[in-house]
């Protein structure tokens, strides 16, 4: 444990952030630790609302405020605190050290710009150079992502879905970032189109040595992508792991309900087992375990206790008081070929 | 096998643009017997959307026949043409826009009996309680409104809706991809047991290959606004023909670390669909296009009983 520690690029402890609407004060990120190695991929898997894009908002200090704030907890990157780094500094790092690629490209493009002054601009901000190098630089970053670099001068509503998205990582590679958080960077796309990215990001990751914080929900993208994974449900982590532990010892029933209510696209079609139930509100989170009401192994100390997440295997850590007594067992994920 | 409840034959529907004529569906031809449910996949631009709708004549086509329960649905007269809408119903993708935000839960459901006007006010009531018991929605948000509700709910108030006049045949298109997957999975639960329940007959529509698998009895792939390749469900799956089949079931991400699978990457993006050149519309793509495919149109062929292609190349590639 003590030399991965020294290896750790980003370590996050105790996040707590929370969002104060007119109804109530929702508890979006609860005590939430997170590490990432250098060059590794971590995967945040939950459904909407669980509280993955607040993490990776408060990663970048970008959660909203008001009505965001973050009330707890500290964020290390190469050993400097986030949180106490002023705006002016954040800004440095922000396209520099740590880079954001979001779930929609159609939006988070400037239309009225072309697309190579936008990937110009990234680098002009943080690099010292001149104009004319900072255009070589986009231009050799537009054909590292497969798009023809004489299309520099062209605006964003001239190319498709697929094409945005690799304008978006080009941006956000430009100036060769430590981190990169995707969010959920190809759910807008269509499957073939999907590949293509997933593949270019990974060239692209390995070249250049990133480490990346990967937001989604779907299981087989984690399955190829990433190296750990930490399960989020309603602002918790439930379950974390190497890819391994989660899909070879799946052991919290949440992550156990995610896979039985994936449809299998190599194995034979059998019946869906969906969890029963609702995500809780956020306003209102049950006083034990926040997954207790949709739980089959739930018990009365359920309702009443916080389990925390503990070690089960070196590297494994599930919060859920069934898996430490052993009721629940570890299931492996296993698609049947035909 | 039963009768075909719906038989559709060399469906056209063409688009004007400022650009020229956008072929949307182009002679797509298929018939669903009764009780089952036919699986449509391809990729956003590929017509999928506009076939449902075309099917239900809510578009009108530009060339070809819609048989429903007999009746050529393109022919008959406005007054027919509603009776026969009350058994063909769809579902929509968004529960956020389909539903209207000023009108209650119990509203939404009671409207399309109102509109048929069979049935009294107190049968109506009596009706919505059924619906949402079946739909499983809880009686106490019969007077919510859409915005009060998650999006699982929704999709599950215009399952509802739709289910209202007693339909026999319901268009879903992307019914659960705007869902999460544990919501998904409880709709499409919900879909197979209504389907087995009432006998309904289902096209499906998709982008998602896996919720297609699960669902569907036989499936359609389309690719601008052609199909080509249809068979029953599981056979697509263990034996695709057409190289784009075979290039998009690659494409799907597998949740099992120890699935390793050879991934075609397909070239490029889909092309326009206006004024498309002669030739097999997905040559440029395609990994084995001949010469023969930039010239000559493709044929729907059999290749194994129940199972069209449209491909030049598909013994060669398959060595059959």
């Amino acid at each position: 444990m003590e030399q991965r520690e020294n290896e750790n690029l980003l370590s996050v402890r105790n996040l707590e952030i929370s969002y104060e609407t007119d109804s109530g004060k929702v508890y979006a990120v609860n005590n939430v630790d997170l590490d990432l190695c250098r060059g590794e991929t971590l995967g945040l898997v939950g459904e909407t609302g669980a509280g993955k894009t607040t993490i990776s908002l408060g990663i970048m200090g970008l959660v909203p405020n008001p009505p965001g704030k973050i009330r707890n907890g500290e964020i290390f990157l190469e050993g400097q605190d986030l949180l106490k780094t002023s705006e002016h500094e954040m800004r440095k790092i922000r396209g520099k050290k740590i880079s954001m690629i979001f779930q929609d490209p159609m939006t988070s493009l400037n239309p009225i710009d072309t697309v190579g002054e936008q990937i110009a601009e990234v680098i002009l901000l943080h690099e010292k150079c001149s104009r004319a190098e900072a255009h070589r630089k986009a231009i050799d970053m537009m054909e590292m992502v497969g798009i023809p670099g004489e299309r520099f001068g062209e605006y964003p509503h001239q190319f498709s879905g697929g094409m945005k998205q690799r304008i978006v990582i080009a941006i956000a590679l430009a100036c060769q970032p430590e981190l990169l958080i995707a969010d959920e960077p190809t759910t807008a796309l269509d499957v073939t189109i999907q590949a293509q990215v997933l593949e270019m990001m990974d060239g692209l990751k390995k070249k250049l040595g990133t480490s990346m914080i990967l937001i989604t929900h779907d299981l087989g993208i984690v399955a190829e992508t990433c190296d750990r994974v930490a399960i989020i449900y309603a602002g918790e982590i439930v379950e974390t792991g190497t890819v391994e532990h989660i899909f070879d010892f799946t052991m919290h029933p949440y992550t156990k309900g995610l896979f039985g209510s994936l449809p299998s696209v190599a194995g034979e079609a059998k019946r869906l087992t969906p969890i029963p139930g609702m995500m809780p509100n956020p306003m209102e989170l049950p006083k034990g375990c926040k997954f207790a009401p949709r739980c089959q192994y739930k018990t009365a100390r359920c309702e009443e206790e916080q389990p925390v997440l503990a070690e089960m295997t070196p590297g494994h850590l599930v919060r859920c008081f069934a898996v430490q007594d052993g009721t629940c067992q570890p299931e492996r994920q296993k698609e049947e070929e035909l | 096998m039963s009768k075909p409840l719906l038989e559709v034959q060399d469906l056209k529907k063409y688009f004007k643009t400022a650009k020229g004529q956008l072929h949307a569906v182009d002679g797509v031809s298929f018939s669903i017997p009764e009780g089952q449910t036919l699986g449509v996949v391809g990729e956003s631009g590929c017509g999928k959307s506009t076939l449902g709708r075309v099917v239900l004549h809510l578009l009108d086509n530009t060339g070809g026949k819609i048989f429903f329960d007999g009746e050529d649905i393109t022919q008959v007269s406005r007054k027919k043409l509603m009776e026969l809408r009350n058994q063909m119903q769809i579902i929509f993708q968004d529960p956020f826009s389909s539903l209207n935000p000023r009108m209650t839960v119990s509203q939404t459901i009671a409207e399309p009996m109102q509109i048929q006007g069979k049935l009294s006010k107190e049968e109506i009531n009596k009706r919505v309680l059924e619906l949402m018991d079946t739909a499983g929605i809880a009686r106490r948000l019969e007077n919510a409104y859409p915005h009060e509700l998650d999006g699982g709910r929704r999709q599950r108030i215009g399952i509802a809706r739709a289910l209202a006049l007693n339909p026999k045949f319901i268009v879903c298109d992307e019914p659960v991809s705007a869902l999460d997957v544990s919501i998904q999975a409880q709709v499409l639960n919900l879909m197979l047991d209504l389907q087995e329940s009432m006998g309904l007959t289902y096209i499906f529509i998709t982008h998602d290959l896996s919720v297609v698998k699960y669902i569907s009895h036989e499936i359609m792939v389309m690719y601008l606004g052609q199909m080509v390749e249809k068979c029953e469900s599981k056979k697509l799956f263990q034996s695709p023909l057409h190289p784009y089949t075979k290039a998009l079931l690659s494409a799907v991400p597998v949740a099992d670390i120890h699935h390793k699978k050879q991934r075609i990457l397909l070239k490029g993006e889909l092309t326009s669909p206006i004024n498309p050149k002669p030739g097999c519309r997905f040559a440029k793509r395609c990994i084995h296009a001949k010469e023969e495919c930039f010239r000559k149109q493709p044929e729907l062929r059999e290749i194994y009983p129940g199972h069209v292609v449209a491909c030049h190349c598909v013994e060669e590639i398959n060595q059959i």
